[in-house]
């Protein structure tokens, strides 16, 4: 099927040309149709998105609504939504129904968006590759024997398979980033605090942020403008002015600065990687742009610093699942010690015992200087370098993820070369800034990602660079054939 | 550094995880090779730099203290496991 932006859906609704009944039915025949290749939907909410839709149609019909109004849209699992089963991936959460929306999504349906379900993702956003999720994992539509990079798993497939033209993620590590980049489309993550996190189920405050996966820049742009600002009930929330970034990205790339630092093209990046990303940085000089060396000396520290940050704040917020209040209940407890022990080691699975393990462990009593206080010591070093470059540069530009998409199976045996995989997005988090992920070609017939990274609510600038690259080139319209994941849902349907 | 049995037994415990057996030795190997990984940071010069608990540099806000949510309860009880009379049910605590 053909791929839509969401900025070509939106004119089509304005003029009349389609209705918003229509766009959701035909999001709802094609997950239905192509997602048992896939399974990068936890939830379809067909009457909701109905119910909806019509009521989008009733606002174009009076000539109102803006630029989002009738899009159909679908939210990774760990936003809650009022009244509908937000699982995070987790068994622990399989039967948990949202009592409220998180305020992304309350500001995506004010503007008119239609909700048409939750997408997979691993167990609480704690995965690279979406094979951590209870639900089972997700399968790249580029080949579907392959991971489609996670946490956002779900989201980026079904963007990348034109099941949607949209959909939400969270961005703690990469999660938005990397599977924009190993399926081919575009990722955006806002800087930390320009999208409140209330009502994001919350794995690490520090770091955690919202965005969205898209066909095109433009879209990210229209999306996030919608979805930003400040909101009380996040403490983090960043009470700064949104700038209007679906017309900052018009503007020329002459003389914009952009930095590349040597330590993202390291013997660990993938040649055929490397080499896309090389041509994606001549493709913007040729575009006006000024590519200067920049320096990030402490940027092998980042995969070290954030696997004691992140596990510490997450073995602290997911202490509030203890089988009584709401989530996973063992069986057969005989004291409440036991119930809180038995109800979390069955609820969670493996990656998420892991971390809270390692993140327990290193807050524990002895350890916490050596391990936490040390690491948020070398997140300022980190963060400082960043400062340090764009004092030069407007930009930063290099991979997303060291290798095109792997295969499922092929690092779930060892933690630490699953970790290594987030090697090029981490720092981005642990400084707080924004990053996108855009397509630059293919190597050995796999989507590659070129990374553009701003100063702290410089979302602005990258914005800019992406569409402009956009404009130049056609890489983000390139879509993976349907018909292997029509070949997969007939196999299923016989072995069945 | 190498974690023992006995290290993995206290953590899970301060996790609240009932960790089977065969898992414990599974976290000897793997929770060992997750801090060799962190361990690199030991190594790093950080004297005089102060630590970064987050991105934004911000002060907590602080709100007026006046009621601002309204009673859910029976809406927020329906996700509990065990529920009755407006109060969360648990296995008896004192004998």
């Amino acid at each position: 099927m053909e791929r839509q932006t969401i900025a070509a859906l939106g004119r089509a609704l304005r003029a009349r040309e389609v209705s918003s009944r229509e766009l959701a039915s035909a999001a709802l025949e094609h997950i239905a149709r192509l997602d048992g290749a896939l399974n990068s939907f936890i939830t379809v909410t067909a009457d909701q998105a109905l119910t909806a839709a019509d009521a989008a149609d009733r606002r174009l019909a009076r000539g109102e609504g803006g630029p989002l109004t009738g899009i159909p849209f679908a939210w990774k699992d760990i936003f809650c939504t009022r009244g509908v089963r937000t699982t995070c991936g987790s068994k622990m959460l399989a039967n948990f129904v949202a009592p409220y929306d998180a305020a992304a999504v309350e500001r995506l349906h004010a503007a008119g968006i239609v909700s048409i379900g939750k997408t997979n993702m691993d167990e609480f956003a704690m995965g690279s590759s979406n094979e951590t999720s209870w639900f089972g994992p997700v399968h790249n539509p580029w080949d579907l024997e392959r991971s489609p990079g996670g946490s956002s798993g779900g989201s980026a497939a079904a963007v990348a398979a034109g099941l949607i033209s949209a959909a939400s993620g969270t961005d703690t590590g990469g999660s938005i980033r990397q599977p924009a980049a190993l399926v081919g489309i575009t990722g955006f993550k806002p800087s930390y605090g320009r999208v409140s996190r209330y009502g994001m189920i919350a794995f690490a405050s520090s770091l955690d942020q919202a965005g969205v996966l898209t066909l095109t820049a433009e879209d990210a742009a229209l999306l996030i403008e919608a979805m930003a600002g400040f909101d009380d009930r996040d403490s983090t929330s960043a009470n700064l002015p949104v700038p209007a970034y679906a017309t900052d990205i018009g503007k020329s790339l002459a003389g914009r600065r952009i930095g590349v630092p040597p330590e993202f093209f390291e013997p660990g990046l993938d040649g055929e990687c490397g080499a896309r990303v090389r041509e994606a940085l001549a493709v913007l000089e040729s575009l006006g742009a000024q590519v200067v060396e920049v320096s990030l000396p402490h940027l092998s520290l980042s995969v070290p610093t954030y696997y004691i940050v992140a596990p510490a704040e997450a073995s602290s917020n997911l202490a509030r699942f203890d089988g009584v209040r709401f989530g996973h209940r063992a069986e057969g407890a005989t004291s409440l010690e036991d119930l809180y022990k038995k109800s979390r080691q069955e609820g969670f699975g493996p990656e998420v015992r892991r971390r809270l393990m390692t993140g327990t462990y290193v807050l524990s009593a002895g350890y916490f200087d050596a391990y936490y206080l040390q690491a948020q010591k070398a997140r300022e070093l980190i963060a400082a370098d960043f400062r340090a470059a764009f004092a030069k540069v407007d930009v930063i530009a290099g991979p997303t993820a060291p290798t095109p998409a792997f295969r499922l199976g092929e690092k779930t045996d060892d933690p630490v070369q699953m970790y290594l995989n987030d090697i090029y997005t981490i720092a981005v988090n642990l400084a707080g800034l924004p990053g996108i992920s855009v397509p630059c070609g293919f190597a050995r017939g796999l989507p590659v990602g070129l990374q553009l990274i701003g100063p702290a609510f410089g979302e602005s600038a990258v914005l800019n660079v992406a569409h402009q690259y956009q404009l130049a080139t056609d890489w983000h319209s390139k879509a993976p054939p349907e018909a292997p994941l029509v070949a997969a849902v007939a196999a299923k349907g016989r072995s069945r | 550094m190498a974690l023992t049995r006995e290290n993995v037994a206290y953590i899970a415990h301060l996790a609240r995880l009932a960790v089977s057996e065969r898992e414990a030795a599974d976290y000897v190997v793997k929770l060992s090779r997750i801090l060799d990984l962190v361990d690199q940071l030991r190594q790093v010069d950080t004297a005089g730099i102060a630590p970064m608990a987050h991105p934004l540099p911000m002060a907590q806000r602080l709100r007026p203290d006046a009621v601002t949510e309204t009673d859910r309860r029976e809406d927020i009880q329906r996700n509990a496991p065990q529920a009755a009379e407006g109060l969360y049910l648990v296995p008896r605590v004192i004998e």
